[in-house]
């Protein structure tokens, strides 16, 4: 492998790792607050999508992505509200059940609505603009992706250790019972968790399928299943800790399919997370309690 | 209590349904049967007087099965074949056999290219009780649907299924296209006449249709030339950006891709903004114009091989091609006729033909008429040899020029 | 109240005579009523995998993922040793078979319990590891087992053995009597087990790990058994799904088949194998048979409804499953089983509780 592709290929992972980063912090949020793995999480990504195309084929691009952000937001919490809230005392189980549920009927509505063929997904010029550094070639959004991942999860970071709602947050995925006697609005720090997740979704849903433009029903299965693999390995509830995991899974996701085990990719990625829960089963952060969130 | 209730309803509701479902299934099925030729029926008036005359002065009515994928990842290509065969029957209602005048009926069923629900379609029709089936786009779903009508004994006629399996050791399938193994020698020819040395190799991991083809052009290829890169991706991947990075580093002379309409338009479209510059080559597959807008601005050096084309023929192909044409636009679609639309036409036209050959409506005959039968359709004569594949020796290669698929020559295997 | 014994005998003995003569009146007429006997063969098989999840999630309380990988493995080791001799050459077109396998050809019933070793063998080796895991955890652990299953099979370097991307044909099929009896005998002794001491130790780990450890119940080994036992018969279902279609591929064993799954356990109700069984039959008619039309376009009186049209059905079905979970978190049948008891309870006290519904909605309106 000449240098020349060794860095296309970094750069290709890091690109990937970027976009799943963004959406396994939305995975480690919500496990680490209600203990759930939100199984909708990779669908709301996909939905994003099919937003972001009917918004901008109303409204361009530019006025496109706040209302794509926005309804994907509303998405999120009316789940929560819908399909979470109300079985948030039963057992754990049918709770994870409704999670599936809900993303068994995200992808059967997509489908009914707007059939399984690909919808191309809208180009925004100033994204697409190729560059080409030495052999190196690729369009902005590829540079741009892991800086504003970056750029996102320092402000995260920065509103759960220097805000209230974050310092609530932080109570809750500490101690539910108790941060409700200490007269924390559980509800509304579950809600802020969701819009913050379901944001994040949408951004990461704008970077995914600018890169890849196309978006089908099934598009958030897998990167949202790998997601929350990242978000195990960096351990679960703790931010930084997803970012690297999703680092860690697109590029090495890269690399497999670089050296031709493209069959194994997916597999991959399970492997690891068998591996990790054996041997480090808080993940690589998850020792670091304070930050979870 | 309420809950106890519903559940209890629910149990009894079952057992009710079940009992009706085993007890009256025969009026079951003549319900849905009704049911189907109602919509079929309506949507036959409001297009044309002929059939519902036809049906009036007939009485009797014979079922012909479109076993197509209408959703799912080969929906769209589904679709097409089936607007194709719903011309044709809008072209062709009756049949005379025995003196009796029969008005066919299209029962259609949706595969949705899934194998598991392929197997319960195929099964839908047989119950239905049509006197043949048309289709299916994509190999894998005539495969497994294959084995049902075999043992139905009701003949199936495959419009665009390549793969070598769907006939193979099945007396009752049969199909109006070439194979893979001969479509993968002639693009592996095109590429040779292009001056190609070198190809890389893009399949799909888990179907039959692109890992087969990919096989077959790589073994022609092998015999003049090198394959320098093989690569595979899962279903539903959309990212090929790695596989691509060492295509471009293997730096082939041509690439070839055969995929699905959904993968196209993101492998051309990934691969020329990582800088590839050389051909892309596919199968048939790649002959729909949703490709076309979804690619946008890289429609350069395109290549694809195809079963059809407009100019190369006769006069009752200009006339199918000038009235299927209006059929499309009347229905919303772009005018370009896809490959697969002509082939449906042609399989519906070859199975009422066996028909009239057998003069009989019995499956069984229509199928001993089916291996011995000469016609000529707009895709060209459709004979079938001892297999029931069609002695098709000529394929036609495309480019994407203009926002269409244009004509470039034709290819034959000896 | 209860019915006498022999009284229940008889009821159990004529139901199952009704049953084997409804078989054989379809079987008979097999052109006429080919769907009903597909829906039958087919709700049988998912009722012998639904069965084998509800005792893993249901009985056992571990929270699995991974039906559609043990059945994989068990469709295809019955397929590879089941396909003719005389077909396999053209089975297996483009890169031949293995020459360790090519001559091996098994009869039904050995391959389809090789089909069950192999998928128990498989979950005996990851259930080390993967049952320490919590519960959320043990879910995407083995939905990522079942997809790592998918991916070798579908992989080029297992061509000569499994096929490949080309999938398998010309698997061997079996009468309606052969695939309903061994559904109905796996069910069966999955049933048994459940009622037996085993069973027993499996519901105290469902409803208390601590304190049923604390009877000492070994977990890890009660968790490993039923983990083992419950691969095996999704193997056994697999195997008999392979009979059913004919020919299979990797991608009929995605997720979704996973998700189809525990669709029926939940609306049958976890920890009911009844439940499963009459959930597996009717979701199966309904989906396959009765609600097709939500599919087909409807029109009332010359008007088009809009709302029907492809992959309605499957919206429709989605619904139902959120329904169920979020307002009868216990299905049809709950955890209990099929009695005529409780049949007869039932049918006496529909009228006054049927009466007691309206009731109530009066009062509420008033």
């Amino acid at each position: 492998m000449s240098l020349n592709v060794f860095f296309q290929h970094c750069l290709t992972g890091i690109s990937l790792g970027g976009a799943y980063a963004l959406i396994a912090i939305g995975y480690t949020m919500v496990y680490g607050i209600l203990r759930l793995i939100n199984f909708a999480h990779g669908d709301i990504f996909m939905v994003a999508g099919y937003f972001m195309i009917f918004a901008t084929a109303t409204f361009g691009w530019m006025a496109g992505i706040p209302i794509m952000l926005i309804c994907t937001v509303i998405l999120g919490v009316v789940i929560e509200k819908a399909a979470y809230k109300p079985i948030r005392t039963a057992p754990r189980m049918s709770v994870m059940i409704s999670a599936i549920g809900v993303s068994y009927l995200l992808q059967n509505l997509t489908t009914y609505l707007f059939t399984a063929l690909p919808r191309p997904y809208p180009e925004i010029p100033i994204l697409k603009r190729i560059f080409q550094i030495g052999s190196v070639s690729a369009s902005l959004v590829t540079f741009l992706t892991p800086v504003l991942t970056i750029l996102l999860v320092v402000i995260l970071v920065y509103i759960t250790n220097h805000t209230k709602i974050g310092m609530a947050m932080r109570a809750v995925s500490r101690d539910f019972e108790t941060s409700r006697l200490m007269g924390i609005k559980i509800n509304n720090v579950i809600s802020i968790t969701f819009v913050i997740g379901s944001f994040l979704a949408g951004v990461g849903a704008l970077l995914y399928f600018t890169d890849r433009m196309s978006v089908t029903p099934f598009s958030g299965t897998l990167p949202g299943l790998k997601c929350f693999v990242a978000a195990v390995i960096g351990g679960i509830g703790s931010v930084p800790g997803a970012v690297v995991g999703g680092f860690v899974i697109g590029i090495c996701e890269t690399f497999l399919i670089a050296l031709g085990y493209s069959t194994f990719s997916d597999a991959f990625t399970f492997i690891l997370l068998i591996i990790m829960l054996l041997f480090r089963p808080t993940g690589l952060f998850g020792e670091k309690m304070i930050d979870k969130v | 209590m309420k809950k106890k209730v519903v559940s209890l309803m629910l149990c009894t509701a079952l057992t009710a349904a079940l009992a009706a479902g085993c007890g009256d299934s025969g009026s079951a099925d003549d319900n849905a049967a009704s049911g189907n030729g109602a919509a079929s029926g309506n949507e036959a008036s409001t297009e044309e007087g002929e059939a519902a005359d036809g049906a009036a002065s007939g009485g009797s009515v014979i079922k012909v099965g479109v076993f197509e994928p209408q959703t799912g990842e080969n929906g769209g290509g589904g679709l097409q074949e089936v607007y194709g065969i719903r011309y044709a029957n809008q072209e062709r209602p009756t049949v005379t056999v025995g003196g009796t005048e029969y008005t066919i009926e299209l029962v259609e069923a949706d595969n949705k290219s899934d194998k598991t629900e392929a197997v319960t379609a195929a099964q839908t029709l047989v119950s239905a009780d049509v006197v043949g089936v048309l289709g299916s786009y994509g190999s894998g779903v005539s495969i497994a649907a294959g084995e049902i009508f075999k043992e139905a004994q009701i003949p199936a006629i495959g419009c665009s299924c390549t793969n070598p399996q769907v006939t193979e050791g099945n007396d009752y399938y049969f199909r109006v296209c070439f194979l893979d193994p001969f479509q993968g020698t002639v693009m592996a020819n095109f590429a040779k006449e292009e001056g190609a040395k070198t190809a890389a190799v893009i399949t799909q991991l888990g179907d039959d249709y692109s890992s087969g083809l990919g096989s077959f052009f790589k073994n022609a290829f092998n015999s003049f030339g090198e394959v320098v890169a093989e690569e595979q991706f899962q279903t539903n991947q959309t990212d090929f950006k790695a596989s691509l990075t060492n295509i471009k580093n293997a730096n082939p002379d041509v690439i070839f891709a055969p995929s699905s309409i959904a993968t196209a338009p993101l492998i051309i479209k990934q691969a020329r903004e990582l800088g590839i510059t050389c051909p892309i080559m596919a199968g048939d597959t790649w002959e729909n114009a949703t490709i076309i807008e979804n690619v946008g601005e890289y429609t350069q050096d395109i290549f694809l091989s195809t079963f059809f084309d407009e100019d190369g023929v006769d006069e009752a192909g200009a006339a199918f091609i000038t009235g299927f044409k209006e059929y499309l636009t009347s229905n919303g679609q772009s005018d370009i006729i896809p490959a697969v639309s002509a082939l449906g036409y042609d399989a519906y036209n070859t199975l009422i033909d066996a028909i009239e050959a057998a003069d009989s409506v019995d499956p069984a005959a229509i199928c001993t008429a089916l291996a011995t039968i000469e016609t000529t359709g707009v895709t060209g004569a459709i004979s079938f040899d001892a297999n029931g594949d069609a002695n098709k020796d000529m394929a036609f290669i495309k480019t994407v020029e203009d926002g269409g698929f244009k004509f470039l020559k034709t290819v034959t295997v000896e | 109240m209860n019915m006498k014994k022999t009284t229940k005998t008889i009821c159990t003995l004529i139901a199952a005579a009704a049953f084997i003569a409804l078989l054989v009146f379809l079987e008979s007429n097999k052109n006429k009523y080919g769907m009903a006997v597909t829906v039958l063969q087919k709700g049988f098989i998912l009722a012998v995998v639904a069965v084998s999840m509800n005792l893993l999630n249901g009985f056992t309380g571990l929270f699995s993922l991974g039906q559609a990988g043990f059945m994989a493995l068990g469709a295809y080791t019955y397929a590879i040793f089941t396909i003719p001799l005389e077909s396999r050459a053209s089975v297996y077109y483009i890169s031949g078979m293995n020459p360790v396998l090519a001559g091996i050809e098994l009869p039904m019933l050995v391959a389809l319990i090789a089909g069950g070793l192999v998928a128990a063998l498989f979950a005996a080796v990851i259930g080390f590891p993967v049952l320490r895991l919590k519960s959320d955890y043990l879910a995407i652990a083995t939905l990522g087992f079942s997809e790592i299953i998918r991916a070798l099979i579908a992989s080029p370097q297992m061509d000569t053995i499994t096929n490949g991307s080309y999938g398998l044909k010309s698997i061997p099929a079996a009468s309606i009597y052969v695939v309903v009896g061994l559904c109905i005998l796996s069910i069966a002794i999955m049933a048994l087990l459940i009622n037996s001491s085993y069973g027993r130790a499996f519901k105290a780990i469902r409803e208390d790990e601590i304190a049923a450890e604390a009877m000492g119940i070994n977990l890890l080994k009660h968790k490993e058994l039923a983990f083992v036992i419950s691969s095996f018969f999704a193997g056994v279902g697999g195997g008999l799904l392979a009979m059913f279609m004919r020919s299979i591929d990797s991608s009929t064993f995605k997720i979704a088949m996973t998700y189809d799954i525990l669709l029926i356990v939940v609306i049958g109700g976890m920890g009911s194998i009844t439940g499963s069984v009459l959930s597996a039959l009717l979701v199966t008619a309904s989906k396959e048979w009765w609600l097709r039309f939500f599919d087909e376009p409807l029109t009332v009186a010359g008007v088009n409804i809009p709302l029907f049209r492809n992959g309605f059905r499957m919206v429709i079905f989605s619904i139902l499953l959120m329904v169920v979970v979020l307002f009868y978190r216990r299905g049809i049948m709950g955890t209990s089983e099929f009695s005529w008891d409780g049949l007869l309870r039932l049918l006496k006290s529909l009228p006054s509780r049927i009466g007691s519904l309206f009731r109530r909605k009066e009062g509420t309106a008033g």
